[in-house]
């Protein structure tokens, strides 16, 4: 596995671009193991034919949390549910990159949309009662002074263990890799989960949405790609760097920072909540990088592949502003009525954030992988299959 | 992209730094340049930045505060000449 990893992009600059073009097409994901009743019917469903229909659809319908019965997955709700969010991460990736062996028309397959809404609004309640219980009700804001005000409360309402001074001081090599683990379901695909987005946008939003994008993309030049940046930065891990190859080993919290930008992303209807997630995202990037830049310094990592965290740094600084001011700010200019959705993005971020930081420092804590399964901390990345 | 006729402006961010737009030339007092390849700089207002000129986010960890709003410079100009000289 590292011989395939390593021989992309490591070697100097291929000017025709085509073989390192192929070389880095991310192929659909591997299905994983199912972790619970909903996940295991969708992976069966996902076997079939989605011109015919469902007659079962009803079971893919997620019946709340269970215990389940891998170690320490004790799940009190749709947020740490391993079982709704692998179901949840599955049929979002028919939008993204397909999953391999499953026929792509299962995308928007009604019965399979009715089953996702359902997933969504069980998520969206839990969502809901949980960033109220952490932040109190929600601000009305009427403007933009109001409601850049409320995102920076929220930015700077840390709470819980820090993440990024975790593995700025102590983190070992083997804790190091399993943060890059968790972060590559993201990073991998990174700004493809916002992006959708834009033509939901129009205007000075729009135009600073796209400022922020351009830059995620690296302006279209491959290298300058934030998910090759991040790629790089695994593969001088040596950490199995193809396309959700740790899907099997993401917990629910992880696959849960992801399928939140999903659904807000996959409905115009959320419009508001996607920039206001992206928002705090980019509010509260700058300091977290440049910790995570000193924690790969200083465990040996190279400054080549620290350039992930660097530029992140220096983007996020910029992004913030245009985020909080010409984003959200032009949002809610626009349209005021948005506002609400727009802190509720952003607490959902952080929300989820701090439940992935007191996961993995948890773990790390106790002497245990973070990954799912559990286990000793893991050197062993070239995927469980 | 920003194109080759678009003026320079410079926005003062509340509580954080500045934000150049536009094709700005950045440069040391030596007058050599600070390279850079993006359409929107963010310049350290806060002192606090380990990256200066451009910022890091440190803005928020040093709790720097200032609205940044707009105001007449010739008033500011007139308001300074009108208080007495510190030194008296």
């Amino acid at each position: 596995m590292y011989l395939h990893a390593q021989s992309l992009g490591n070697g100097p600059q291929d000017q025709s671009g085509t073989d390192a073009a192929r070389g880095l097409h991310d192929e659909p994901p591997l299905l994983p193991t199912a972790r619970g009743d909903t996940s295991h019917t969708l992976l069966e469903v996902l076997a079939r034919d989605p011109r015919r229909g469902l007659a079962d659809a009803a079971r893919l319908a997620w019946r709340g949390p269970v215990v389940a019965g891998i170690g320490d997955a004790l799940t009190d709700d749709a947020l740490t549910d391993d079982d709704l969010q692998l179901a949840m991460w599955l049929s979002y990736e028919l939008s993204y990159r397909g999953l391999a062996r499953v026929d792509g028309d299962w995308e928007g397959q009604p019965d399979l949309v009715h089953a996702q809404r359902t997933w969504e609004s069980d998520l969206h309640a839990d969502l809901q009662d949980r960033t109220t219980a952490r932040f109190g009700p929600a601000p009305a804001v009427r403007n933009r002074r109001e409601l850049v005000d409320a995102l920076e409360d929220v930015a700077s309402a840390e709470q819980g263990p820090s993440l990024s001074k975790y593995l700025m001081r102590h983190a070992t090599e083997a804790q190091f890799r399993e943060f890059l683990i968790h972060k590559s379901i993201y990073h991998l695909k990174e700004a493809d989960l916002h992006t959708w987005v834009i033509p939901r946008l129009s205007g000075a939003v729009k135009a600073a949405m796209v400022t922020i994008q351009l830059d995620e993309y690296g302006s279209g030049n491959l290298d300058g790609m934030h998910a090759q940046l991040f790629r790089r930065l695994m593969q001088h891990w040596q950490v199995d760097d193809r396309y959700a190859a740790h899907l099997e080993r993401a917990p629910a919290v992880t696959l849960l920072a992801s399928n939140i930008i999903s659904m807000f992303g996959l409905r115009r209807r959320w419009r508001g909540a996607l920039v206001g997630h992206l928002t705090l995202f980019e509010m509260t990037s700058s300091v977290p990088n440049s910790r995570y830049a000193r924690g790969h310094r200083r465990l040996n990592g190279d400054d080549l592949s620290a350039r992930f965290f660097d530029e992140h740094v220096v983007a996020d600084a910029v992004h913030e502003q245009l985020a909080a001011h010409d984003l959200a700010g032009g949002l809610v200019r626009d349209e005021p009525h948005l506002g609400g959705d727009i802190i509720f993005g952003a607490r959902c971020a952080a929300l989820a954030d701090e439940l992935l930081a007191a996961h993995l420092v948890g773990a790390w804590e106790a002497g245990r992988s973070s990954l799912y399964g559990g286990g000793e901390p893991t050197s062993a990345t070239a995927g469980s299959l | 992209m920003v194109a080759a006729a678009e003026d320079v402006t410079i926005t003062v961010c509340p509580n954080g730094p500045l934000l150049v737009r536009g094709p700005a030339r950045l440069q040391d007092v030596a007058g050599d340049p600070v390279v850079h390849d993006r359409p929107v700089i963010a310049l350290c207002r806060c002192g606090r930045s380990a990256l200066k000129p451009l910022c890091d986010g440190s803005h928020r960890l040093a709790r720097f505060r200032d609205d940044a709003i707009a105001c007449d410079m010739a008033e500011v100009m007139r308001t300074a000449r009108s208080v007495p000289s510190e030194q008296g």
